[in-house]
């Protein structure tokens, strides 16, 4: 049973890439307005984990369940998970060329929108949306009509995520590793823009997927999870982070052998 | 994924062809075959002048000793051209005086396809020749163009009240004998377009010609001639559709475009006839010859094709760049869908000194289809400081469909510069899982994908044509997924 808040709940998720096992039973509980980050060492997982929630075709589900908004998340097809509140800020953001962020950002808020049961939003309406959130963000305007992600530098390409996650206002949001391939003033500006949202939307929620400490001093997670090997094998509070840089994950591994 | 990529094209070939009616007119035709007989038959229908007859006779002897090309990379059943019927025209056409005396029932098919003929819609500021089989049906906004000067007629028309320029520019860019094709059309076309812009004049809209196959086992050979006089410049679409018919259906055009000094002449296109089922049966054979003449210095054509019908294609509207400084441009998009071939392209021949062509081709090929990019750029020991840039992209929607680049370059002079770039692409996976997780949907996102790497060839066209060409491309592609 899940708390009426609860946002995401997995149980025993259990999901492989051609024919590798990744995930090897993985539990999760999510409520609204919190905030958890998963670390692990290459490999672990994190990225399955992301995929697998977000619907990527290329993942396989083995066994297990996931309610997401007390809805059965993994018989949604992906963009009807973007509907219900499912963002994913992709590790590598894939580039459209030819497709204008404009024409894009549009088709997809009103994608969503109409998902949502609400009005779709004209051009005019749109100019006024992105003119306030570029602001926030600190983008140039005139990246509006580039191609998406097409000649983007790192920097650009995840300040863009955030940009259409700001959009579409999710209920969840998996930020698979917005910190990395960003120099220290592109991340402060990144995480001062997630932390924005968070302020203008208390019950969002987010899953945070690092290598590093760096980005959870910017957003203060309330839970940390340890992934090796496909399974949470530990947790802790934000201060968890500290121990990890300092002494390495090796700790652990020799606590669960 | 793979697997449900395919099952969108599975609903794209489903996807209808809406223009696929057929209009119930009484028609005025010529017995089947080709012959002098006939041909003076066609000549006497059209009381046309003695000149053209012996033009079209000469022609017609031309094109029995010619041979039909067999070197584009196309497969289609051979033409039996004894089996055509060469002129049908609806029985009420003689003697129009406006567009009261028009056949309902084919105004009412040009309002199916969404021509605006009727005088209330001539609002919308485009000035619209349509051909229904062989003859020209309606002219509109000819008194306006005629104020200024500008000629917009049909070419049956023109034969008769400006025998004068026909005779110097008809056939003038591309000779009868040029090939086997244009020779049949010489011999034996029906009707078309004609325009002529006067020295320094802007021609205020958007000429625009569209053209209707509907009787059966008939032949379309239209003629387009297009003159713009010193420093003058005219845009001019044209569009066409066809029944649906479960036989080949053949289509042979011949334009022909001369630019003089500093004219400039944008010639856009969008071919949306009956490709033929999802089978590959019936459909029209598209061939077509298209050439525009940089007479003059400082002169300019652009060509812009969207291709999206036809089971065949064969059609390479090129440019003759004789006047110093003068440019041509070639800008198309060709989709192949189904069991649709194209073998299409450009040749660019420079003459004058600081010539300058650009080619930009986008190449769709989904599920059995083929789509060959030809093109030629030819540089004559004249042509001191030519420049040509190519551009030639593929894009490849499933895995049993083929995309074919065949570029010739022939550069006999040392100072030219020639650049030829090609790409080939598949929509990844990756692309499409980005699109579906901002709630875009994959046929959507195929859509978007492909509009997005033809921008470049639809910001050429028109305001009117780049919508509708949007629209063909998501009809083309998209399907109807419920």
């Amino acid at each position: 049973m899940t708390d009426a808040n609860t946002i995401l709940n997995v149980n025993k998720l259990f999901a492989s890439v051609e024919d590798n096992n990744i995930l090897k039973g993985i539990d999760l509980e999510i409520k609204e307005g919190e905030v958890h980050a998963i670390m692990g060492l290459n490999g672990s997982g994190k990225s399955t984990l992301s995929n697998v929630l977000a619907g990527n075709p290329m993942y396989k589900v083995d066994s297990g369940e996931v309610l997401f908004n007390n809805k059965d998340l993994l018989s949604l097809k992906p963009e009807e998970r973007a509907g219900e509140g499912m963002f994913l800020s992709f590790q590598n953001p894939i580039e459209l060329p030819g497709v204008m962020l404009n024409y894009f950002l549009r088709t997809s808020l009103n994608e969503v929108r109409k998902y949502r049961g609400e009005k779709e939003v004209n051009l005019r309406e749109f100019k006024a949306m992105f003119d306030d959130k570029i602001k926030k963000l600190n983008f140039p305007s005139k990246i509006l009509s580039r191609s998406i992600n097409e000649g983007f530098s790192g920097g650009e390409k995840k300040r863009c995520e955030i940009l259409q996650l700001s959009f579409l206002k999710p209920k969840l949001a998996i930020l698979d590793e917005i910190d990395s391939g960003l120099d220290i003033d592109a991340l402060s500006d990144v995480a001062a823009a997630i932390n924005n949202y968070k302020e203008e939307n208390p019950k969002a929620s987010f899953l945070l997927i690092t290598h590093y400490k760096r980005l959870l001093d910017y957003i203060k997670p309330d839970k940390i999870h340890v992934l090796i090997n496909g399974k949470f094998v530990y947790e802790g509070d934000a201060t968890l982070a500290d121990k990890l840089e300092s002494d390495g994950y090796a700790w652990i591994e020799d606590m669960i052998k | 994924m793979e697997k449900s990529q395919f099952d969108i094209l599975k609903n794209i070939e489903d996807s209808e062809y809406k223009y696929g009616f057929t209009t119930q007119v009484e028609n005025d035709t010529v017995p089947v075959g080709i012959s002098e007989d006939i041909i003076r038959l066609i000549s006497k229908k059209k009381n046309e002048p003695e000149f053209m007859l012996e033009f079209r006779l000469n022609a017609y002897r031309k094109w029995r000793e010619l041979e039909e090309p067999d070197w584009a990379f196309l497969k289609f059943e051979k033409v039996d051209y004894n089996a055509l019927c060469y002129y049908s025209a609806p029985k009420k056409v003689n003697d129009l005086k406006s567009l009261d005396d028009v056949d309902p029932e084919i105004l009412e098919t040009y309002k199916k396809l969404g021509i605006p003929l009727e005088e209330q819609k001539m609002l919308q500021g485009v000035a619209v020749d349509a051909v229904f089989d062989s003859v020209s049906i309606a002219t509109t906004y000819k008194k306006q163009l005629n104020d200024v000067g500008i000629i917009f007629c049909s070419i049956s028309e023109a034969v008769r009240d400006y025998p004068e320029l026909i005779k110097k520019y008809l056939a003038s860019v591309v000779s009868v004998s040029d090939n086997f094709f244009s020779a049949l059309n010489s011999a034996v076309f029906s009707d078309g377009t004609f325009v002529y812009v006067p020295e320094g004049v802007r021609c205020p809209i958007e000429l625009s010609t569209y053209f209707r196959i509907n009787a059966q086992n008939t032949g379309q050979f239209e003629r387009t001639l297009i003159i713009a006089d010193k420093g003058s410049y005219v845009s001019y679409m044209e569009g066409c559709t066809a029944p649906m018919r479960d036989e080949y259906q053949l289509h042979a055009a011949v334009v022909e475009l001369v630019a003089l000094e500093g004219a400039h002449i944008k010639y856009s296109t969008i071919q949306n006839w009956y490709p033929g089922d999802k089978n590959g049966k019936g459909g029209v054979y598209n061939f077509v010859t298209k050439r525009g003449l940089c007479e003059g210095k400082n002169s300019k054509i652009s060509w812009t094709q969207v291709e999206t019908g036809s089971a065949v294609t064969w059609k390479y509207p090129s440019c003759v760049l004789k006047g110093d400084n003068s440019v041509g441009e070639f800008h198309s998009v060709a989709v192949t869908n189904n069991y649709q071939q194209a073998d299409t392209g450009t040749k660019m021949i420079h003459v004058g000194k600081n010539t300058r062509s650009t080619i930009i081709s986008k190449g769709i090929s989904a599920l059995y289809s083929n789509n060959s990019y030809r093109g030629l750029v030819k540089i004559l020991p004249s042509a001191n400081n030519a420049r040509n840039y190519s551009q030639c992209d593929s894009m490849l929607i499933g895995n049993k469909c083929g995309a074919h680049t065949f570029p010739y370059m022939d550069v006999a002079n040392s100072t030219a510069v020639v650049e030829h770039e090609a790409t080939t692409s598949k929509i990844s996976d990756e692309q499409i899982f980005y699109c579906n997780q901002r709630g875009i949907s994959k046929e959507d996102a195929i859509s978007m994908i492909v509009n997005g790497f033809c921008k470049e060839v639809f910001n050429e066209l028109p305001m009117e044509f780049a919508v509708e060409a949007r629209q063909l491309l998501n009809v083309t592609l998209e399907g109807s997924i419920g």
